[in-house]
């Protein structure tokens, strides 16, 4: 028996039972605190109003949104890197790991600045005379797309470069070799060998985009609310904590529903196909 | 013998697909970045962009301690609750890490997901919590209450940056450390923790950047005096759009930079050996 490890981790374990798992049970059990005693009322109260379910199924739409359009950009760059050289995939990396690494208010100013009337974007379509009159794309769904799919970029490509790194080369050399052209070579054997990274990428982005509250709040604006900003609001100017709770809870359980089935996704296409 | 030079153009078409999508796509990851730097620069009163003219007064509205106090001090609470986060995660991650590798892959495998946890459950739902937890205790909520809840949900960084490498840490160095005579102590001083070193710089790395960019356990843990940069950055984009965010923003990046050309230098040559 080999566990003269297990004092080492009790520290850590504590922590996390403690300051952890005990408050999310808390946060579970306050979500059935009601007017009389413990009932599922603020659930019934919250999923019952049509304003409420708009934004969990906005929250949903702006996930998968943001999910399609960081794989449309996200492939092209993993092949980028794929067809590279030693040193351009090493500058591939680090201009992923630059915005990554940057903090999230700072990119979201800097689409403050990019969506505004006074912005590039407006600027450009004015001097080419597509818009008659500078035009801003804050507060639309459209700004909030652009920018939720430049901030989660790096969590689509870095499971990508990843898988990419290990294959090597003789792999797509055979299907050359073999008479494929490269489109067939990208369908046949680079796409499917991409597959599991672009499944854990789509988690990673789908988590982050339930959760980025600062970008939805200023980008989105008033018009655009998300299930971060109401649960924030419930605690902050409602002070009701049962009702954030048990939007919290929603919350959680119809991402973990998400994340669960993607993985099993994952998992099955690895059991049937590749790897 | 390669069929496909029969016929240019779909090799021509995947090449125009890869390097010009793939580039302008890069390009739209980046630029984003190189725009709030240029933005710090203007001389102009307002975030237009291209910038109208070079000047650095916006830096300076930002150093200067009676128009910034506010801004000061919330970056200089964000420093201290970062710093304080690392060694938090330090002194509960590195030494979980060295335990985990000695003990059996079925044990490790029951508790890591439980370690690892904090990093899945989104962190604004994790700051409710510990919200209602810490009230119904009596703690009200300030700086440490803050750094609590740091070291909680980016703890686990630590944790998985420092155990990649410690899982390729040969066992048998140790023990023929602990033959040789080397007490407990020794061993884990000489021997495991400079073994360990990369992996831990990478982890302070990732729990300070977490630390510093963190809003969503600050919104609810930190008290009305404790502000901190990124909520302060917030209530002033909120508020009126002051060019000040555009230095701010500049001033963070700049730091990330720095770091990352650090922790290059620090961690490269390890990575090799």
């Amino acid at each position: 028996m080999k566990a003269s490890g297990f004092p080492y981790v009790i520290p850590m374990l504590l922590l996390s039972v403690a300051f952890f798992a005990t408050p999310l049970a808390v946060l579970v059990g306050f979500s059935f605190i009601g007017p009389e005693g413990l009932s599922l009322h603020n659930y019934a109260r919250f999923l019952g109003d049509a304003f409420n379910y708009r934004v969990l199924i906005n929250t949903a739409k702006l996930g998968l949104q943001t999910i399609v359009s960081t794989t449309l950009l996200g492939v092209p760059i993993a092949l980028l890197y794929w067809h590279s050289g030693k040193t351009a995939r090493q500058i591939i990396i680090f201009l992923t790991l630059i915005p990554m690494l940057t903090s999230n208010v700072v990119r979201t100013f800097a689409w403050i600045v990019i969506l505004g009337r006074q912005g590039p974007i407006s600027e450009t379509f004015v001097a080419l005379g597509l818009a008659e009159r500078p035009f801003s794309l804050m507060s639309t769904e459209l700004g909030l797309v652009m920018a939720m799919c430049q901030i989660d970029l790096p969590l689509i490509i870095l499971p990508l470069v990843a898988i990419l790194s290990r294959i090597p080369v003789t792999y797509t050399e055979a299907a050359q070799v073999s008479g494929a052209g490269p489109w067939r070579i990208l369908v046949t054997v680079l796409l499917p060998m991409m597959l599991p990274g672009l499944l854990a990428g789509w988690i990673l982005v789908f988590a982050s985009t339930s959760a980025s509250f600062v970008t939805q709040a200023v980008i989105g604006g008033a018009r655009n609310v998300y299930v971060p900003q109401l649960i924030y609001r419930e605690v902050g100017t409602l002070f009701d904590w049962p009702m954030a709770s048990a939007i919290a809870v929603v919350l959680l359980l119809s991402t973990g529903i998400l994340l669960v089935a993607m993985t099993m996704i994952s998992r099955h296409r690895r059991l049937v196909g590749h790897a | 013998m390669r069929n496909q030079s029969e016929n240019p153009l779909p090799a021509f078409l995947y090449k125009a697909f890869v390097f010009g999508f793939g580039g302008l796509s890069l390009i739209y990851l980046v630029a984003p970045i190189v725009i709030a730097i240029t933005m710090s620069f203007t001389a102009g009163q307002t975030l237009k962009y291209p910038p109208e003219g070079f000047s650095l007064r916006w830096y300076e509205a930002l150093l200067d301690p009676l128009r910034s106090s506010t801004e000061q001090i919330a970056a200089g609470n964000s420093l201290k609750i970062a710093g304080l986060a690392v060694l938090g995660s330090l002194l509960f991650a590195v030494p979980a890490t060295i335990g985990m590798a000695r003990m059996r892959r079925r044990s490790v495998n029951t508790i890591e997901p439980l370690l690892l946890a904090p990093l899945v459950l989104p962190s604004l739902v994790y700051g409710l919590a510990a919200l209602i937890v810490a009230n119904f205790v009596g703690f009200q909520p300030s700086l440490w209450l803050t750094v609590v809840g740091h070291v909680v949900v980016f703890g686990p960084l630590m944790y998985r940056a420092a155990s990649v490498v410690a899982q390729g840490i040969n066992p048998s160095l140790a023990e023929a450390s602990t033959v040789m005579g080397a007490t407990w102590v020794t061993t884990l001083r000489r021997v495991i923790l400079p073994l360990l070193t990369p992996g831990i710089l990478a982890g302070a790395f990732l729990v300070f950047i977490q630390s510093l960019d963190n809003v969503s356990v600050s919104l609810f843990l930190a008290d009305a005096q404790t502000t901190v940069l990124p909520l302060r950055m917030f209530a002033l984009i909120e508020e009126s759009l002051d060019v000040r965010v555009a230095a701010m923003s500049g001033l963070l990046i700049g730091l990330t930079l720095v770091v990352m050309l650090v922790a290059r230098r620090v961690l490269a040559p390890s990575r090799q050996a």
